[in-house]
C-alpha cells in the first residue's frame, strides 16, 4: 500500500474520529478515554505479523513481549471500560424501575 | 488472503470501530458500543493471523490466551478508585508494544518511508511508555504529587526533542551501523522526553497529561501501522489520537490554560512563593493518605475536633455539624459539588447516602460536576456512578451554573479551586479566567474540606470568608458520617 494512501487514511480517520468523539458527553469521558486506550492496543496486529515472520530468537522474544503488552492493553482496557459503562447504565435502570 | 480482500475487511472493521464509538455517546448504548469495538479488534486479530498464514502458530495463540486472561482478571479486580493509574499504565503498555513493532521493522526496512515511520513508532511509543509510567506512579502515590522540576528542565526537554528529530532524520538517510546508532539515540532521547514531560506536571493537571498520553499512544499505533503498511492499524491509531486530542482540548478549555503552559510547568503553581505552595499541596495529600491508612476513626475525629475549633476562631460563624444538619433539613433545593477530596477520602458512598436521605425528606438533590474535578476526565462521574447515583442528576458546569442562584444549600465535598470565586477576580493568579462552579451564588454553603489551605493552585479560596459559609473541616468521609447521624 502506497505511503501517500496510508497518510491519507490517517488524516481521514483522524477527522472522522474527531467528529464522532466530539459528540460524547463529558459524563462518559472516563470510559471514553479508557475505551480509546484499549483501542490503542490494536498495535497487537502489527506485533502478531512481525512475530510470526520473525526467525531470530531475539526478534521472537521481543515480538512476544509486544504481544503480551498489547494484549494486556486491549483486554484490560476493554474490561475496565465495560465495568465502568455498566455502572452508569445500572444506576439509571434502578432508579427507573 | 489477497491484499485487496484484507483492505475490504479492514474497511468493514474500521466502520465497526467507528460505530462502536458513535454508540458510546449515549449511556444506553455505550456498553454495546464498547463491545462492538472489542469485537472489531478480536476479528482484526483473527484476520491478521489468516493474512500472514499464522493460524497454526501455537506460540502466538498461547501468548494471547494467557495475556487475555491476565488482562481480564486485572480489569475485574481493579478498584474504581485506582482507575486513573490503571488507565495510565495500560496506555504505556500500548505505547511500548508500538515501539517494539517499530524496532522489529526497522531492522529489515526496505525503503525510507518504512525506516522513518519505524523509528518514529519507536520514539513516540517509548515517550508514551515513560510518560505514562511516571503519570501512573504519581497517581498511585509512588511518586510525589507535585510537579518536579529537574535542573535545566526546559533546556534538557528541548534537547531530547531535538535529538529525537535528529535521530529520525539521520535514519532517513543512513544505513547499517549509523542507522542503528541513530535509532538508539532517538529511542533514548524519546524516553527521556516522555519522562521530563510527565514529571513536571503536578496533581491537578493530571487529567490533561493523561488525555495527551492517550492521544500519543494512538499516534504511536498509527505510525507503527504505516511502517508495516496496515490500513486498519493506521485508521484506528488515528481515531485514538484525535480522541485524546479532543479530551486534552476540553480539559485545557475548562481550566482556561494553554497546553504549552501546562507542559512547561507554568501551571498550577503561582509565580509568587512557589516553594511554599508546593509544600502545602504535598502535606495535604500526604497527611490525608496517612490518616486514611492508619487507624482511621481515632486520628480523624481528633483532627476534626481540633480543626473545628480553628474554624470558630478564624471566622465569625460557628460551624457545627448540628447547624449544618439543620440547614440541610430545611433546604428544598440542594446541590452537591464533589472534588478530588471526595476521591481521596473515598467518601462517594457517604455522599450517595446523604443524597438519598435528603431526597427522602423531600429535597431536590443534584450534583454539579466541574470538567477538571479529580485526576482524569470524567473522574467524578465514574465515582458517583459506582455508588449508583443516577447520571441524570449529574449536571455539567453550564447547566449547574444556571441553578446555583436559586439553590438553598450547596454542599461542597472536597472541592476547592473549581469553586474559588478568586478565579474571576484575582488577575495575577494561575486560576484567573478558569470557569468555576458558581457555588458562591447559593443562599447557603456548607464546605466539607480537609482544611482551610488553598487548593492545588495555591490561591486562597475567597469563598471560605463569605458570610453564608459553614466550614466542616476534616476527612470528608468522617464529616459526612457525622451529618448522616444527625439526619435521621
Amino acid at each position: 500500500m502506497s505511503p501517500w494512501l496510508l497518510i491519507l487514511i490517517f488524516v481521514v480517520s483522524t477527522l472522522v474520529g474527531y467528529k464522532l468523539i466530539g459528540n460524547v458527553p463529558s459524563l462518559l469521558h472516563t470510559p471514553l478515554m479508557s475505551g480509546m486506550n484499549a483501542l490503542s492496543g490494536i498495535t497487537i496486529i502489527g506485533a502478531l505479523a512481525i512475530t510470526g515472520a520473525a526467525v531470530a530468537l531475539g526478534s521472537k522474544v521481543l515480538g512476544v513481549i509486544a504481544i503480551v503488552l498489547a494484549m494486556l492493553n486491549v483486554a484490560g482496557g476493554f474490561g475496565v471500560t465495560h465495568r465502568m459503562l455498566r455502572m452508569f447504565d445500572r444506576g439509571r435502570s434502578e432508579t427507573n424501575d | 488472503m489477497t491484499d485487496l480482500t484484507y483492505y475490504l475487511v479492514s474497511g468493514v472493521l474500521i466502520i465497526g470501530v467507528l460505530a462502536g464509538i458513535a454508540f458510546q455517546s449515549k449511556v444506553k448504548t455505550a456498553v454495546r458500543g464498547n463491545q462492538l469495538a472489542a469485537l472489531s479488534v478480536a476479528v482484526a486479530i483473527v484476520v491478521t493471523l489468516m493474512r500472514y498464514e499464522l493460524l497454526d502458530n501455537l506460540l502466538l495463540w498461547v501468548t494471547m490466551a494467557l495475556t487475555l486472561v491476565l488482562g481480564l482478571i486485572l480489569a475485574s479486580q481493579v478498584k474504581m478508585i485506582q482507575m486513573p493509574q490503571i488507565v495510565a499504565m495500560l496506555n504505556g503498555f500500548g505505547g511500548a508494544a508500538s515501539a517494539i513493532v517499530g524496532a522489529l521493522v526497522i531492522a529489515t526496512a526496505a525503503d525510507i518511508f518504512v525506516s522513518v515511520t519505524a523509528v518514529l513508532a519507536i520514539a513516540v511509543g517509548l515517550a508514551t511508555l515513560s510518560g505514562s509510567l511516571i503519570a501512573a506512579g504519581k497517581l498511585h502515590h509512588l511518586l510525589p504529587q507535585r510537579g518536579i522540576t529537574l535542573p535545566a528542565h526546559q533546556l534538557l526537554t528541548g534537547l531530547w526533542l531535538l535529538l529525537v528529530v535528529a535521530g529520525v532524520v539521520v535514519v532517513g538517510f543512513a544505513a547499517g551501523m549509523i542507522l542503528f546508532l541513530a535509532s538508539v539515540v532517538a529511542a533514548v532521547a524519546a524516553t527521556l522526553f516522555g519522562l521530563f514531560l510527565a514529571i513536571r506536571v503536578g496533581g491537578a493537571d493530571m487529567p490533561i497529561t493523561i488525555a495527551l498520553l492517550n492521544s500519543l499512544s494512538g499516534v504511536a499505533g498509527a505510525i507503527a501501522g504505516m511502517a508495516i503498511a496496515d490500513p486498519f492499524l493506521v485508521a484506528v491509531g488515528g481515531v485514538v489520537g484525535s480522541a485524546g486530542l479532543i479530551l486534552t482540548q476540553v480539559m485545557c478549555r475548562a481550566m482556561n490554560r494553554s497546553l504549552v503552559d501546562i507542559l512547561l510547568g507554568k501551571t498550577s503553581v503561582g509565580n509568587k512563593k512557589p516553594a511554599n505552595m508546593i509544600r502545602v499541596e504535598n502535606i495535604r495529600a500526604d497527611s490525608v493518605a496517612q490518616i486514611l491508612a492508619s487507624k482511621p476513626s481515632e486520628s480523624i475525629s481528633e483532627q476534626a475536633k481540633s480543626t473545628d475549633t480553628d474554624v470558630v476562631k478564624n471566622t465569625e460563624i460557628v460551624s457545627t455539624y448540628e447547624g449544618a444538619a439543620a440547614l440541610l433539613q430545611t433546604a428544598k433545593k440542594i446541590m452537591i459539588v464533589p472534588g478530588y477530596g471526595m476521591a481521596l477520602s473515598q467518601a462517594q458512598a457517604e455522599v450517595k447516602q446523604l443524597s438519598d436521605r435528603l431526597t427522602d425528606q423531600g429535597s431536590g438533590v443534584k450534583f454539579a460536576i466541574h470538567p477538571v474535578a479529580g485526576r482524569m476526565p470524567g473522574h467524578m462521574n465514574v465515582l458517583l456512578a459506582e455508588v449508583d447515583v443516577d447520571y441524570e442528576d449529574l449536571l455539567e458546569m453550564d447547566e449547574a451554573n444556571q441553578e446555583f442562584a436559586t439553590t438553598d444549600v450547596v454542599l461542597i465535598v472536597g472541592a476547592n479551586d473549581v469553586v474559588n470565586p478568586a478565579a474571576n477576580t484575582a488577575t495575577d493568579t494561575p486560576i484567573y479566567g478558569m470557569p468555576i462552579l458558581k457555588a458562591n451564588e447559593a443562599t447557603n454553603i456548607i464546605i466539607c474540606n480537609f482544611d482551610r489551605e488553598p487548593g492545588y493552585a495555591g490561591v486562597p479560596n475567597s469563598l471560605y470568608s463569605q458570610g453564608n459559609v459553614m466550614m466542616l473541616l476534616g476527612d470528608a468521609k468522617e464529616t459526612l458520617n457525622e451529618l448522616l447521624k444527625l439526619l435521621v
